[in-house]
């Protein structure tokens, strides 16, 4: 049977609160006043969509992708290439091997649940494991209302046949251009119509015509939904629809409002990996995205969803360790809303070579060093000698990923001189457990929050933004470890 | 062990540019200065000359490559020039360069000039892209005191100091520094400072504030080398020689291998040890007259006179604290202000230094002059803790 074999997901540490955006621009705009409450996420400055499905996947597959992995998916609105396919960047990050199936959807907030729904329409087919991920870093005008609505995250969802925690049951696809909002091509943000009408002649005509198609479908009722996920930024709307169908209302879920807004492609998954982490076997999960029509999906959770534990806490850990952010110029400057005075050092040619990029993408992207087969010492990077003065062997390395080793802070410091978005700029020798060593960058550190000996883990981050030819560096920074610390 | 070649070669004559913000000047400008007084002291014409290394190290942003541009300065009469490069040490490679020369017997008479227009980058402190196109894509954003800045907090946790008293023996190494460049007209800063002023400047990298940092500015510094015997039929009487000339390379061991705690520089250790060999010096200590390290950070001062076995592992903060470092301390450092009053004109530091400790073994250094010195010793560190080049020059009068 096909269904959901794991699940992961990530929100950014970043929590804009929102009073803080009201109290700025509600001179321009008094109706913010009403959505003072609560806080959004938002990404560090290190931050896309592309480095958020990338730890949502850590979250989902842990250290090591199964071995009959034979597929990524990446489903986004703002991916962070136009064309360069961010699947497969994801995939080197996340070391999948590269005889794999890559794939980027977008163009709809309902990429993330169709894409999921193709996936398992058509696992019968396939002889391993999906990973799914979806991911919105939402980009909005300054002062508007979708500001505060919208946030950042990512999902992961792992799809196979053996061991589900939550059958597929079955879905339903309702596809009609219905234009609530749209972006058009090489355009920043999204253009929205009234809400009013989106709610009266959008969701509540749309959606349940789509939930009466599903129900008819499946030997399931609406009665028997356990859980109903429906991200919907109008409130109310989920409620409504759940009564008009006949699903018990305990069964619909929060849309993480409060905690997070609405994260887009992903925010559907978001939801569905939390419902996951909280669930109980035998529960019936109701998956509804919403886009120029809707997707419905309907999953049976199975006596192992209890024992999938994501491997850096799931949604709910990322929820859980939010940071206050206060100052709204911040979020302007991380989102390249506000034209700033950078500096002359900030004008460094940040050009990548791209045939050198090639040669050392699992260096750089997939954060490969080397192990030598002599001496067992392990050395970033890979090198021809062993690093070793008592070995010295030549040509003895195996590849050695340092993606997922434990890793201290040796010496730090807080540069106030290099560019950074974020100055002071914190960097450090990183010392891993089992040998090897890296002057790294640190981020999701506070001024003040580091010390020497502190745990880290790696993340995959943005390093330099080539602003000048529309490229992004990623490379691996260390991040205080939440397992640790917490 | 090799022979070396301490007093095989003498100092027939140096110059040095004013250091500091040089607005009216050129680099070939700067070059000039320095090579006129160099000259002059040599007794020398340009046409006697068969041998020149010319150092500079951020050449796009003054004189470009290769080792025209000083050739075309000097006019140089068709002899072999040598452009070289190896960070903050690039100044003493091009020293070393033509010493080897002269030793060698390739060349009689041979001149090492270095050089650096910083000023024209249009902000403070060094440009910092200098990592090629593999680096790039992997090394931590640090600017220079960033990466030295991390020297305190290792040697913080290893000699357990108290990071306040460390702070204070940082600011001393400010303190006496900025004392010496007070007396020097040659100086880009020539004001003293206090403790409090050190203490109290804005952060730059933590625990590095703006009085922990060298300056940035322009220069050039120049020496003729030849033989102690060529050098008295010219007439030289009081001959300065070089003792020794050493130089240590980081290999990955510090940024990728397993052992260094981030405390010290592995590389001038080496450096040193092979220096003193050379030199015959067995306790610095008490050898050394004077010294002039790469003192681009205080914090780098401050392990670095570990690092050259003058003072003793997880101690060198007492001893600046303790004055030992002063100008009239048990072996004065920096004695013409250092980098930290010279600014760090990377192709010049190391000529720079080497200038002052032949001015002082002369006893041509005016109102710093000190007591009877025999031996100086020149350090420069280029790169970053855990990743770089490290030369020492020892010179002295002869027969010390």
């Amino acid at each position: 049977m096909a269904g959901i074999t794991g699940f992961g997901g990530y929100v950014p540490r970043l929590r804009l609160q929102r009073k803080s955006v009201v109290e700025a621009n509600g001179w321009f705009n008094p109706g913010l006043a009403g959505l003072a409450k609560g806080e959004r996420s938002m990404c560090n400055w290190d931050e896309d969509s592309l480095t958020m499905a990338v730890e949502a996947g850590r979250d989902c597959i842990g250290e090591k992708g199964p071995a009959d992995l034979r597929a990524i998916y990446l489903a986004s609105t703002t991916l962070p290439f136009a064309d360069r396919q961010n699947a497969t960047v994801a995939a080197t990050a996340l070391d999948l091997g590269e005889d794999l199936k890559t794939v980027d959807l977008t163009s709809s907030q309902r990429a993330g649940t169709s894409g999921l729904i193709d996936v398992l329409e058509g696992m019968g087919e396939r002889d391993g494991q999906v990973l799914f991920l979806a991911a919105d870093h939402r980009q909005t005008a300054a002062s508007g209302a979708q500001e505060l609505q919208m946030g950042d995250g990512a999902a992961a969802m792992l799809l196979g046949q053996n061991n589900v925690i939550a059958e597929y049951l079955g879905s339903h696809q309702v596809s009609v251009d219905f234009v609530d909002h749209y972006r058009g091509q090489n355009r920043d943000f999204d253009y929205n119509w009234e809400e009013r009408w989106i709610r009266d002649e959008g969701y509540f005509k749309i959606v349940p015509r789509g939930i009466d198609a599903l129900f008819a479908k499946v030997d399931v009722a609406p009665s028997d939904v356990d859980v109903m996920i429906m991200p919907a930024l109008i409130r109310g709307v989920p409620q409504k629809i759940a009564k008009g169908a006949g699903i018990p209302d305990t069964a619909v879920q929060d849309n993480l409002h409060a905690v997070m807004g609405e994260a887009g492609t992903a925010h559907a998954l978001i939801m569905l990996s939390k419902a996951l982490q909280n669930a109980k076997p035998g529960q019936v999960i109701l998956v509804i995205g919403w886009g120029q029509g809707c997707d419905l999906m309907l999953f049976r959770t199975t006596d192992a969803v209890t024992s999938f534990k994501p491997a850096l806490g799931g949604v709910e850990s990322s929820l859980a360790r939010g940071k206050a952010e206060t100052n709204y110029n911040r979020y302007l400057a991380f989102n390249d809303l506000i034209d700033r005075d950078k500096g002359i050092r900030a004008e460094t040619d940040a050009q990548t070579a791209l045939s050198t990029l090639y040669r050392k993408r699992e260096m750089v992207l997939g954060f490969k060093g080397g192990k030598c087969t002599k001496c067992g010492t392990v050395q970033y990077p890979k090198a021809h000698i062993c690093v070793n003065p008592n070995c010295g062997a030549w040509h003895s390395q195996e590849d050695y990923r340092f993606s997922d080793v434990p890793c201290t802070v040796q010496s730090w410091t807080a540069d106030g001189l290099t560019y950074s978005p974020d100055p002071p700029t914190h960097f450090g020798m990183v010392t891993f457990e089992g040998g090897g060593r890296l002057m790294a960058d640190l981020t999701d550190v506070d001024k003040g929050g580091v010390e020497v000996g502190m745990p880290l883990r790696m993340v995959f981050r943005i390093k330099v933004e080539d602003e000048r030819r529309g490229f992004k560096k990623y490379f691996w920074k260390a991040a205080p470890d939440h397992r640790k610390t917490a | 062990m090799p022979a070396g070649i301490r007093d095989r070669v003498a100092i027939l004559g140096m110059g040095c540019s004013k250091f500091g913000e040089r607005w009216d000047c050129d680099a070939d400008d700067l070059i000039i200065e320095a090579y006129e007084e160099c000259l002059k002291d040599a007794g020398i014409e340009t046409s006697q000359i068969e041998a020149a290394w010319f150092s500079t190290a951020i050449e796009e942003i003054h004189v470009g490559k290769s080792a025209v541009p000083l050739s075309v300065a000097l006019r140089l009469p068709y002899i072999p020039v040598t452009r070289v490069e190896n960070y903050c040490a690039s100044g003493t490679e091009a020293f070393r360069g033509a010493v080897y020369a002269v030793a060698s017997g390739a060349a009689d008479i041979a001149l090492a000039v270095g050089v650096e227009k910083l000023k024209d980058t249009g902000y403070g402190g060094l440009p910092q892209n200098m990592a090629g196109a593999v680096s790039n894509m992997t090394w931590a954003n640090a600017s220079a005191p960033g990466s030295f800045a991390q020297l305190a907090t290792a040697y913080q946790k290893k000699h357990g100091v108290k990071p306040e008293d460390l702070k204070r023996a940082m600011a001393q190494v400010s303190v006496k520094s900025h004392a010496n460049g007070a007396k020097n007209p040659k100086a880009h800063l020539q004001k003293e400072i206090d403790t409090d002023a050190v203490l109290n400047a804005p952060m730059i990298a933590e625990p590095l504030g703006l009085f922990d940092c060298c300056g940035v500015s322009d220069g050039s510094a120049a020496a003729i080398v030849t033989t102690p015997e060529i050098a008295r039929k010219l007439g030289k009487k009081d001959l300065v020689t070089v003792k020794a000339l050493q130089l240590a390379v980081s290999n990955g061991i510090e940024s990728s291998g397993e052992g260094w705690d981030g405390s010290y520089f592995m590389t001038t250790r080496k450096a040193a040890e092979r220096a003193y060999a050379e030199a015959g010096i067995t306790n610095p200590r008490e050898q050394v007259s004077m010294f002039e390290c790469h003192d681009c950070f205080s914090i780098t001062e401050l392990v670095t006179a570990e690092d050259l076995y003058i003072s003793k592992e997880g101690t060198a903060w007492k001893d600046f604290l303790d004055g030992f470092f002063d100008a009239d301390g048990g072996v004065p450092a920096q004695i013409d202000g250092g980098l930290k009053c010279f600014g760090h004109p990377i192709g010049a530091s190391g000529l720079r230094m080497l200038y002052e400790m032949y001015q002082q073994l002369l006893g041509r250094a005016d109102k710093r002059q000190l007591a009877d010195p025999k031996i100086g010793l020149t350090h420069n560190l280029g790169g970053f803790p855990h990743h770089n080049v490290s030369s020492i020059a020892i010179v002295g009068l002869e027969g010390a």
